[in-house]
């Protein structure tokens, strides 16, 4: 005990009068291990707090603070009472120790063991002889803290000082500077808002000494230490200022006077703020600034200049009308909501009767943002509304007038649906019902294409409100769909159409059904005239432009089951009439025929309906029509089928790929079954119409005419590599040994390129192990053996399947992906493979369409490309150091494929490293480097990294050459860096204004239109560099 | 824009915008020479932003594509513009603006011809001089704040 004591002696005295601050710590962690307790260390500080020496008090104090802050948790009642007193008592002494004495204070605020009491007389006496905003920073943040832990724990207690605490609060706060101690403060107002303290008469104080910060200016110094940020404030206060009404008197005037303001930020604080005041606010609040508030508010949309304001200043009228709506009615009082629409509806609804002029817009804005915020608000407007601008569609007889009209309804009907939330509920434009439908349908009857598309919207629109349009509406709404499907040829009009066929559908599939499907398919169907030889040239292309209408309306109507029921046998229909040629159908057809098959696929219901449809009908057709295809050969008839050709295979192929990713896992592993039955055991068992010979043998080598038959193998791809992965490929071994035995020997492009696809399709899916690494292996071997031995016939193919597989094994992180990508960077160097080699990078680092993506349920691990990408980038430095110089270019190439597919996060931290190399490759003669290495410079050049601008010299060198390249594309694209190199720091850029902006006169006078407008948008870019209004 | 100052003319007409130039296949032919036509002028000026409204030229009419003469062989470029009221005292503002666009955008060979519409504004004749006048031209420019304005009708409007 006796060498504890003058061990806390000899710590008292160097922490006192030896000054070293290290020794609180020590005493801290003494008394928290028990060595020795609080009432000893006070003892032994007995002499430095009753010294005369203000500054050894002060010491004295420090070290019992800090020892307090770390063991504030076991003191007992009786202690922090007295330790209380002591300290309010050291309040009143001299200047220099209230730094300790308030840290000393807030150790205790946090104590459990507070007795009850203590924290009325500890803030009593802290109001009373502290003034807060005469104390240093980090003690004003320290009082701060202390209201807040005492608010935390003893609020009854704190109410209880009534308005004695917010009037102590305010005088504390009343003056701060510093944002951090600012957003303490606005933390404890709101607290004292939130959680009831009795304001009394501060209200206004309260208000007043926060308000005063309002709108918040705030830019957080360079790289922002403390890490507080404008909004962060911005959100703080306004929940103090909108938090009670109590504030309402006051905050509203500064609003109006706030918005009057030139400050966009300003502005816009303004409108959000009292966006979120009025949702608090009852009428009775605000009525009195009702009409400035509206003043200022249509002022802002009615000459507004930026986007962002007009759009707060709308939410701003929608939450001011929500507010009046639930405002309760009593008899003496007039009805504010009714009031306030008379309001809006005198100064804006005469606007609306002048569809030439600007207000038109600003005004039905207005009236659409009060009409969105309640029934009875979307009742009173549209009934003021609705009737004149229905009168002035038939009365006027422009087009732009009545399409501006129209468009107005139309927001009308969008606004109202968002505020209906009830289903069901009659629509609020049940009385212009018949006005509304019979102006949609003159609208659709106009001959003018931008009304019919608005029309078209505004269809979709009354569709989806309750009661809107009769049976009879939608029988006439679906007539007048097929006349336009069939006669406009504007490419506007029929999209607008197609999406409106789309949405009726949904809701109406009966009438679709019965009148839309038989019609067009037999307008499909029909022969293009050819009465006389001059009109078929002329009338071919429009009825190839109505079939492919007449497919897209078909795949966009098929959401419902039953539709899709009725599309799917008329697409189908096409393409075997297309097969034997009974009715002429181009390629260009039969390739959108699967396209929309494709799309019903993707947006139908996955419920075992579809599911068997497309599993029991659609695929086992499709293989059949293309089987019958490849083995009818060319000279049995005149005709040859589309589905021998390259784009329908693939488009048929991906028909099959969606439908067994998407629907129904157990017939989709049928449907695998069989069709890998048909490709390996030649089982046709299930393809209907069967007449098919019994030795197909479709991955077999053959002879002749074998490709038509090879390429099929497409098909097997579509099936088996899009199998969900719960779903086991049956035959999986027979069927990669014969696909690498294709890939390896056939020579038909689509064949072996499908097999290799498909090969590495199933490799990506495979279950890690030992007969997955052995597979690879022996593929490798392969594979390497063809490529080394130049004089072999098939060192494309296994060039193909080489990268596909490391595609695959990439994208899945197996190991042995490394082996395949290392013999890529060796072939390089190859002077026959290089440059394929170097576009190869291109394909491992893209999604590719058909296989290998996460629509095909492939293992592909995030940030592939990253990890590819930091893995080989010092291999493709060092291969290209180290190239001959006419090998560099696939270097190049290959970097700046890869480069080009990062995510640009990624590229702007790698770029410093690499930009002497993009750089090296500008000046690469190829234009295919050139024109990549500049598509993958510009979007970092949007926001560029430091070590860009160091280099700006060469890069403003480079592009200067280029922009006169032969090549149009380099031209362009080159002018398009020029001009985002416009807007880096000013300072940057200044000293190369005047050479860019000579360099850039010579492109004003190319011959390629498109490249003068590039030069016309850079050269007005650098115009404005440093120039007074410019940047 | 605050609440104090009143526009000349608050609520003018608005026309509509023409869509994009269509692209055509020899646009994108290398080989072709596209010469500089009317269509090419009028998407220059097309998009200069009103000093007063947040329109353009295009919307209020001010400009329009049958006002735009040029001669790509004999170097020529003339453009009528029509302010939206004949008292408008923005009309040489607006003439500077489309004058400097052009000067800025075409190249040094053509000469640039920019005057009000025949009959359209009550001091058209003292307007076109000061247009036509190249030092006047110039001497404007070098005057920072009628610059800034100009540059501010030139700059591409962000949100």
């Amino acid at each position: 005990m006796a060498a504890d004591s003058s061990l806390l002696q000899s710590l008292v005295e160097e922490f006192v009068s030896g000054l070293q601050d290290s020794k609180a710590k020590d005493a801290a962690t003494a008394v928290k291990d028990g060595q020795f307790t609080v009432l000893q260390l006070v003892e032994a500080l007995g002499l430095s707090l009753t010294s005369t020496q203000p500054h050894t008090r002060a010491r004295g104090v420090q070290l019992l603070s800090e020892v307090l802050q770390e063991c504030y948790g076991n003191l007992t009642q009786r202690e922090v009472e007295v330790l209380i007193a002591f300290y309010e008592n050291r309040l009143k002494d001299h200047y220099v120790i209230t730094p300790s004495v308030l840290q000393g204070l807030r150790a205790l605020t946090k104590c459990t063991a507070l007795p009850p009491g203590s924290a009325v007389s500890m803030l009593r006496s802290l109001f009373q002889d502290v003034h807060v905003q005469s104390l240093m920073l980090a003690e004003r943040s320290c009082v701060y803290s202390m209201l807040i832990n005492l608010m935390e724990t003893r609020e009854a207690e704190l109410k209880g000082l009534g308005s004695d605490f917010v009037f102590g609060f305010v005088q504390s706060m009343d003056g701060e500077r510093d944002p951090r101690n600012l957003l303490l403060a606005f933390q404890i107002a709101n607290l004292i808002i939130q959680r009831g303290y009795n304001l009394g008469k501060f209200a206004e104080e309260l208000f007043e000494v926060t308000s005063c910060y309002f709108p918040i200016d705030f830019t957080p110094p360079p790289n922002d230490p403390h890490g507080i940020t404008k909004e962060e404030l911005i959100e703080t206060l306004r929940s103090v200022l909108a938090g009670t009404p109590k504030f309402a008197e006051f905050l509203l005037p500064l609003i109006i006077e706030k918005l009057d303001s030139d400050v966009q930020s300003a502005k816009l604080d303004s409108l959000q703020t009292l966006t979120a005041c009025v949702s608090q606010y009852e009428h009775k609040d605000f009525a009195e600034f009702l009409e400035g508030l509206w003043t200022s508010l249509r002022r802002e949309v009615f000459q507004t200049s930026s986007e962002r304001v007009e759009s707060a200043g709308l939410a701003a009228v929608t939450a001011l009308t929500s507010c009046l709506s639930r405002a309760v009615l009593s008899s003496d009082s007039e009805d504010s909501l009714s009031t306030f629409l008379d309001l809006v509806l005198t100064d804006c609804k005469h606007h609306l009767c002048e569809p030439d002029l600007k207000l038109v817009w600003p005004s039905a804005k207005l009236l659409q943002a009060a009409c969105s915020a309640s029934t009875r608000a979307s009742h009173i407007v549209t009934a003021a509304v609705m009737p004149s601008l229905l009168e002035q569609y038939s009365n006027r007889t422009q087009c732009s007038q009545r399409r501006t009209l129209l468009e107005v309804v139309l927001k009308f009907i969008q606004a109202v649906k968002t505020s209906q939330s009830l289903e069901n509920e009659e629509s609020v434009f049940i009385d212009f019902r018949a006005s509304l439908c019979s102006t949609v349908f003159s609208a659709l009857s106009e001959n003018n294409s931008s009304l019919q598309v608005t029309a078209t919207s505004l269809l979709t629109s009354l569709s989806q409100q309750t009661g809107l349009l009769l049976d009879s509406d939608i029988d006439l709404a679906v007539d007048h769909l097929i006349r336009l499907l069939l006669t406009e040829s504007d490419d506007k009009v029929s999209l607008a159409v197609v999406e409106c066929a789309g949405a009726l559908a949904e809701l109406h599939p009966t009438v679709f059904i019965t009148k839309l499907i038989p019609r067009l398919k037999a307008e499909m169907f029909a022969e293009p005239m050819d009465q006389d030889d001059n009109r078929k040239s002329s009338e071919q292309p429009s009825h190839h432009a109505v079939r492919q209408r007449c497919l897209s309306v078909l795949a966009a109507v098929s959401i419902k089951p039953s539709v899709v029921k009725e599309t799917t046998p008329v697409l189908l229909d096409v393409l075997s009439s297309a097969h034997t040629g009974s009715v002429g159908f181009s390629v260009d057809e039969v390739v959108m025929t699967c396209r929309s098959l494709q799309r019903i696929a993707e947006q139908v219901q996955d419920i075992e309906e579809t599911g068997r449809c497309f599993h029991e009908t659609i695929i086992p057709q499709l293989l059949s029509l293309a089987l019958q295809a490849a083995l009818q050969g060319e000279e049995s008839s005149g005709h040859r089928s589309p589905l021998v050709e390259e784009v329908v295979l693939s488009a048929v192929a991906s028909v099959i790929s969606t439908s067994c990713s998407r629907l129904q896992p157990q017939l989709a592993a049928q449907t695998a079954k069989r069709t890998v039955a048909l490709f390996l055991d030649d089982d046709v068992s299930f393809l209907p119409d069967n007449s098919f010979p019994s030795h197909i043998q479709l991955l077999k080598k053959q002879q002749g005419e074998s490709w038509r038959q090879s390429q099929l193998v497409c098909l097997l791809m579509g099936c088996v590599c899009s199998l969900p992965r719960s779903v086991e490929v049956p035959q999986a071994d027979e069927l990669l040994s014969q696909l690498e035995e294709m890939s390896c020997s056939c020579s038909h492009t689509l064949s072996y390129t499908s097999a290799a696809k498909c090969f590495a399709g199933l490799v990506n899916k495979r279950s890690q192990g030992d007969s997955l690494d052995s597979l690879i292996q022996r593929m490798m071997k392969r594979v390497c053996g063809e490529l080394d031995s130049t004089s072999s016939p098939v060192r494309t193919q296994a060039f193909t399947l080489m990268i596909w597989v490391a595609k695959a094994l990439l994208l899945r992180y197996h190991p042995l992906s490394t082996s395949l990508t290392d013999k890529l960077f060796t072939l390089l160097d190859n002077s026959d493979l290089g440059a394929m080699a170097a576009d190869g990078f291109s394909l491992l680092m893209s999604d590719s369409a058909d296989i290998l993506n996460r629509g095909c349920h492939a293992d592909v691990r995030i940030m592939y490309r990253q990890r590819f990408f930091s893995e080989n980038s010092p291999k493709l430095v060092q291969g290209f150091n180290a190239a001959e110089p006419e090998k560099k270019s696939n270097y190049l190439k290959a970097l700046s494929n890869i480069v080009n597919k990062l995510p640009k996060q990624v590229q702007i931290t790698e770029l410093p490293a690499l930009l002497s190399l993009l750089l090296e490759a500008l000046s690469c003669p190829d234009q295919g480097v050139q024109l990549s290495t500049l598509s993958c410079l510009e979007p970092v050049l949007i926001d560029p990294p430091p070590a860009l601008i160091q280099q700006l010299e060469a890069l403003v060198n480079r592009l200067q050459t280029l922009i006169c390249s032969p090549a149009m594309s380099v031209r362009i694209a080159s002018l398009r860096c020029l001009h985002a190199l416009s807007h880096f720091p000013t300072h940057e850029i200044l000293p190369f204004r005047a050479r860019v902006l000579r360099a850039l006169g010579r492109p004003l006078d190319d011959k390629k239109r498109l490249v003068r407008s590039e030069a016309v948008q850079a050269r007005g870019e650098w115009f404005l560099v440093g120039s007074p209004g410019g940047r | 824009m605050s609440g104090g100052t009143r526009l000349e003319n608050a609520n003018p007409v608005i026309f509509q915008r023409s869509g994009e130039r269509l692209l055509t296949a020899s646009d994108e032919d290398e080989d072709v020479h596209d010469p500089i036509d009317d269509r090419e002028i009028f998407d220059l000026i097309r998009a200069i932003n009103d000093p007063e409204h947040p329109l353009s030229l295009e919307e209020l009419n001010v400009v329009e594509q049958v006002r735009v003469k040029v001669n790509d062989a004999e170097n020529t470029v003339g453009v009528e513009f029509t302010p939206t009221i004949p008292h408008c005292s923005m009309a040489t503002l607006i003439g500077l603006s489309i004058k400097v666009k052009l000067l800025r955008s075409l190249p040094a060979r053509f000469k640039i011809d920019v005057h009000i519409t025949p009959g359209t504004h009550a001091s058209e004749e003292a307007v076109n001089k000061q247009l036509a006048d190249k030092e006047r031209v110039a001497a404007a420019l070098e005057n920072s704040s009628l610059l800034e304005v100009v540059n501010q009708c030139l700059t591409n409007r962000s949100i």
